[in-house]
């Protein structure tokens, strides 16, 4: 007996009700998928391969249609370079001559920085290798921040990795895929990032709530933050690396401490991921005990390695000192700064000999530069872009 | 006409056209360009088609395309899996349910009725949200979605004028 000829020939269930059933069994579906999701984890299989299975056909659609808006931008940056030459050439004089200052306060900084490090036997962190990629995709809705890059595991790309467009910090990645990477922006929801306010080294997280301004959650201390307070990351945690700037300190409309972000001046067409390792990540301590110190002061009786005896008072200050350097918000020192460097270089000849400490590790802002070990450069905050 | 004159609705045209139509807004509205240093809004593009199937008549391929719909702006968004297939279901229910109190009511009537859909919709997926991750999410930027959403039934009444009277069974 076929089932057309049994008893439930006469049965009709009417569309209505299997159409509310569909929507129950849809409704069912949607919500077991959202409790299994964990797309902020920074485990890189909690992505998902669905995840990087649509990242991966998404990016060569996306960037087709991203296309159009990038050749119009290019074309409107050329017209107006070409008629605005003269206003524009004027305004970069300027902008030159004030980070003439800069510059002189950076390779000063920089020169005392790499002594006391040579002082302390200081082993910082080495230089973080980045790559660049353009965004080919963009959403901005109150529950997901993200974008997408068209570089991933190919270039290196990891879970994790801070990212960043040439004013600020944006995010990080979450997910990795051949040729694409999602990123998780400071915006976003779930997005939980340690950050210090740099005036008064007070510790927050700021919290992602799909509004414009992230807010500062967690201070601690009593005024700890005050308007236009440069944020920087803290480096807590081991995700991003200290001191990279996030944004300046306003008072949203609610009464809290939110960040106005840096990288939200501009759009963000380029990102710049860096493969950034946290110190405890760095496994061989052979490449770090051979990490070339800087020469100390010149016709210095101690050698290099073996001066590491207790620091004077005047060799305990240049932390202080080091953590201003990528700092942007603080006025330009007065131009005998690097005069007031030299007495502190001098100071290595008359410290005591003793066997080499054991290195103190440390992520300090300065240590996040690439060429911290290297003789001094003028640009100090470029090198970490 | 008589009621054996009725075909019913080619799945593609009501349900297959729009789908794809929505894939594609949602992609163009996605790429990282601002006009006058303002980014482009972020409308949720499978709410209109939402709404009109659920006004045209009711069916079973409609839930499960909205499901794969809302799965794709979180995959396309990079948001919680299951969050806009359930936020865009809660409306669809909602105008299912009440379905029967529209029939006959005047444009400006409906468009009341999709703007309260949508709100309902974005309600779900902030108590959602919320629930996810601990933070209530920014109401403005809520806001900021809810409105362009909300002018989008234009496209919504289309399908509905276009379709209503395809399959009578259901008037």
């Amino acid at each position: 007996m076929s089932f057309r000829d049994g008893p439930f020939n006469d049965i009709k269930v009417p569309l209505t009700w299997t159409a509310a059933v569909a929507v129950i069994v849809a409704i069912v579906v949607g919500a077991a998928l959202l409790v299994s999701d964990r797309r902020e984890s920074l485990q890189s299989q909690a992505y998902g391969v669905s995840r990087q299975v649509f990242d991966a056909a998404d990016k060569p659609v996306a960037g087709a249609a991203a296309a159009p808006a990038h050749w119009g931008r290019q074309l409107s940056d050329n017209i107006r370079g070409y008629f605005f030459a003269v206003s524009e050439n004027r305004r970069l004089k300027q902008r030159i001559a004030e980070l003439q200052g800069w510059r002189d306060t950076a390779i000063a900084l920089q020169d005392a920085n790499t002594r006391y490090k040579a002082i302390l036997g200081l082993k910082t962190d080495p230089p973080i290798p980045m790559v660049t990629g353009r965004v080919v995709l963009d959403s901005r809705g109150p529950f997901a921040d993200t974008r997408l890059a068209n570089v991933g595991a190919e270039k290196g790309v990891k879970v994790g990795n801070p990212v960043m467009s040439d004013r600020g910090l944006v995010g990080r990645v979450v997910g990795v895929t051949r040729g694409a990477s999602r990123v998780l922006l400071l915006t976003d929801v779930a997005s939980r990032t340690p950050v210090l306010v740099d005036r008064t080294d007070a510790r927050a997280v700021l919290l992602g709530d799909g509004g414009g301004h992230p807010r500062l959650s967690y201070l601690r201390g009593q005024n700890p933050v005050k308007r236009g307070d440069r944020i920087l990351t803290s480096g807590d945690g081991g995700v991003f690396p200290r001191g990279l700037p996030v944004g300046v300190a306003v008072k949203g409309l609610d009464g809290q401490w939110r960040v106005q972000l840096d990288s939200d001046l501009t759009a963000i067409d380029f990102v710049r991921i860096l493969r950034f390792k946290d110190f405890t990540e760095l496994v061989d301590e052979k490449q770090l005990d051979t990490t070339e110190m800087p020469p100390l002061a010149q016709g210095a009786a101690a050698p290099p390695m073996t001066v590491s005896a207790a620091p004077t008072p005047a060799a305990q200050t240049p932390p202080a000192a080091s953590t201003q350097a990528p700092s942007a918000s603080r006025p330009a020192p007065p131009p005998q700064a690097p005069a007031s460097t030299k007495p502190l270089a001098a100071k290595p000849a008359s410290a005591k000999p003793s066997p080499p400490r054991r290195a103190a590790t440390t992520t300090s802002s300065a240590s996040t530069l690439p060429a911290s070990s290297r003789p001094p450069r003028p640009d100090v905050s470029h090198e970490l872009y | 006409m008589s009621f054996t004159d009725t075909r019913p609705l080619d799945p593609w045209r009501w349900i297959g056209a729009p789908s794809l139509m929505c894939i594609l807004a949602a992609i163009l509205f996605a790429i990282p360009i601002r006009v006058f240093g303002v980014q482009l809004p972020e409308p949720v593009w499978p709410m209109a088609p939402a709404f009109a199937w659920a006004v045209i008549r009711p069916s079973i391929l409609a839930p499960l395309t909205l499901l794969a719909l809302g799965l794709f702006l979180d995959l396309l968004w990079g948001g919680p899996l299951g969050l806009w297939p359930l936020s865009i279901l809660v409306g669809y229910a909602s105008v299912m349910a009440t379905r029967s109190m529209m029939s006959g009511q005047s444009r400006r009537v409906l468009w009341s009725w999709f703007a309260i859909m949508t709100l309902l919709s974005m309600i779900t997926g902030y108590i959602l949200t919320m629930l996810d991750t601990g933070v209530a999410p920014s109401l403005t930027a809520t806001l900021w979605q809810f409105l362009p959403t909300a002018l989008l039934y234009p496209f919504a009444h289309r399908l509905i004028e276009r379709f209503d009277d395809a399959d009578v069974r259901f008037r």
